[in-house]
């Protein structure tokens, strides 16, 4: 394909977008009002299954198969990630160096470890309360275990967050929310429709199946991020290339 | 005074996505994005989207920064790796005039 061919494809094609956007752009409500059609909604469904926080309602109620397919995403990518990281065959693994650190980088780390942690059980737990959830908490929770590496060295994370665990965590909280939904199919549903008892409104547990599957993909994000910061930290650290491996490309010089 | 912090929140995000886009060392590429990061999460909070604004706190500003940073890391120390590697070959190189000016002293 040649330049004028690709810019002239480019322009019409750009131009055929451009005018749907516009169009579509026309007939969007306008900006910062306090009402908007599909808030209301959204609210008034998520009042009917007494959940508080609406977003969560959204994401893991009314649109639970979108949020399937993001949790999916996020557990491919990770899966890949895991499989283009591995150690190669011209590539040895040593341990990493223990590392001195210092005493105020220590406590710092020391106190904040427990602090993130609480903060991101809290996030996940009360996703179908306040604001935050299952993804946001998943993140910070994962983020906070690598305070250890801060405060001390990376064999000290490395007993901290098992990673052979940590797949199979991951793995496990991905396929949980599948089941979930094949349960509410069973039980006489749609897939993924509630099944259990909605509780009692702006109660830790309402909102019936909302708590759980927030609760899966806390653990699946968790884990997820963590297997994923593991495979780089380890590329970081731990893989060398082999002295043995024939390097062509160093004969020259 | 909201539209005002909006305002100066989306300038902000304009400022801080250009300069990512126009810096081209990855370092610093990693720290200006985890400056706009921080400037989207408060325009989301200002909009009203604190669940968003989370998220991209903790992706955003902390996940991505993080990734990119291991990247360049492991990068840069694989090219220093392979300059140990030629290092003592060169030293070699050099050694012989040293150790022909250590018998001639």
């Amino acid at each position: 394909m040649t330049a004028r061919l690709r810019v002239w494809l480019f322009t019409v094609a750009a131009a055929v977008v451009g005018g749907f956007f516009v169009a579509a752009c026309r007939r969007l409500p306008p900006f910062g009002t306090a009402r908007h059609p599909y808030g209301a909604r959204a609210v008034t469904a998520a009042l009917a299954h007494r959940t508080a926080n609406v977003v969560s309602s959204v994401n893991f109620d009314l649109r639970a198969f979108d949020t399937l397919g993001e949790e999916s995403i996020l557990f491919g990518a990770v899966l890949g990630t895991a499989l283009l990281l591995r150690p190669a065959r011209d590539e040895s693994l040593s341990r990493a160096r223990t590392e001195r650190v210092l005493p105020t980088t220590r406590l710092f780390g020391v106190l904040l470890l427990p602090l993130a942690l609480v903060v991101g059980v809290y996030i996940v737990a009360h996703g179908q309360l306040s604001p935050g959830g299952g993804f946001q908490g998943g993140v910070v929770l994962a983020t906070a275990l690598h305070l250890a590496y801060i405060a001390a060295d990376y064999r000290v994370l490395e007993k901290v967050r098992p990673s052979a665990a940590f797949d199979v965590a991951d793995g496990i909280s991905a396929a949980s929310f599948t089941v979930m939904g094949l349960a509410g199919l069973v039980s006489g549903g749609a897939f993924l429709q509630n099944f259990l008892p909605l509780g009692t409104f702006n109660q830790l547990v309402s909102g019936g199946l909302v708590p759980l599957l927030n609760a899966a993909v806390g653990f699946e994000v968790a884990s997820g991020v963590i297997v994923l910061v593991a495979h780089f930290l380890d590329q970081a650290l731990e893989v060398h290339p082999s002295a043995q491996a024939p390097q062509p490309e160093e004969h020259p010089t | 005074m909201t539209d005002v912090l909006i305002a100066v929140a989306l300038v902000f995000v304009v400022a801080a996505s250009t300069g990512a886009v126009l810096c081209r060392e990855p370092v610093r590429q990693a720290v200006v994005l985890s400056a706009l990061g921080l400037g989207l999460a408060l325009l989301f909070t200002l909009l009203q989207a604190p669940d968003v604004a989370l998220s991209q706190l903790a992706v955003g500003t902390a996940l991505t920064p993080l990734l990119i940073l291991l990247t360049t890391r492991k990068l840069r120390r694989s090219t220093e790796e392979a300059g140990e590697d030629t290092a003592p070959g060169s030293a070699e190189d050099t050694g012989t005039p040293d150790g022909g000016t250590g018998s001639g002293g």
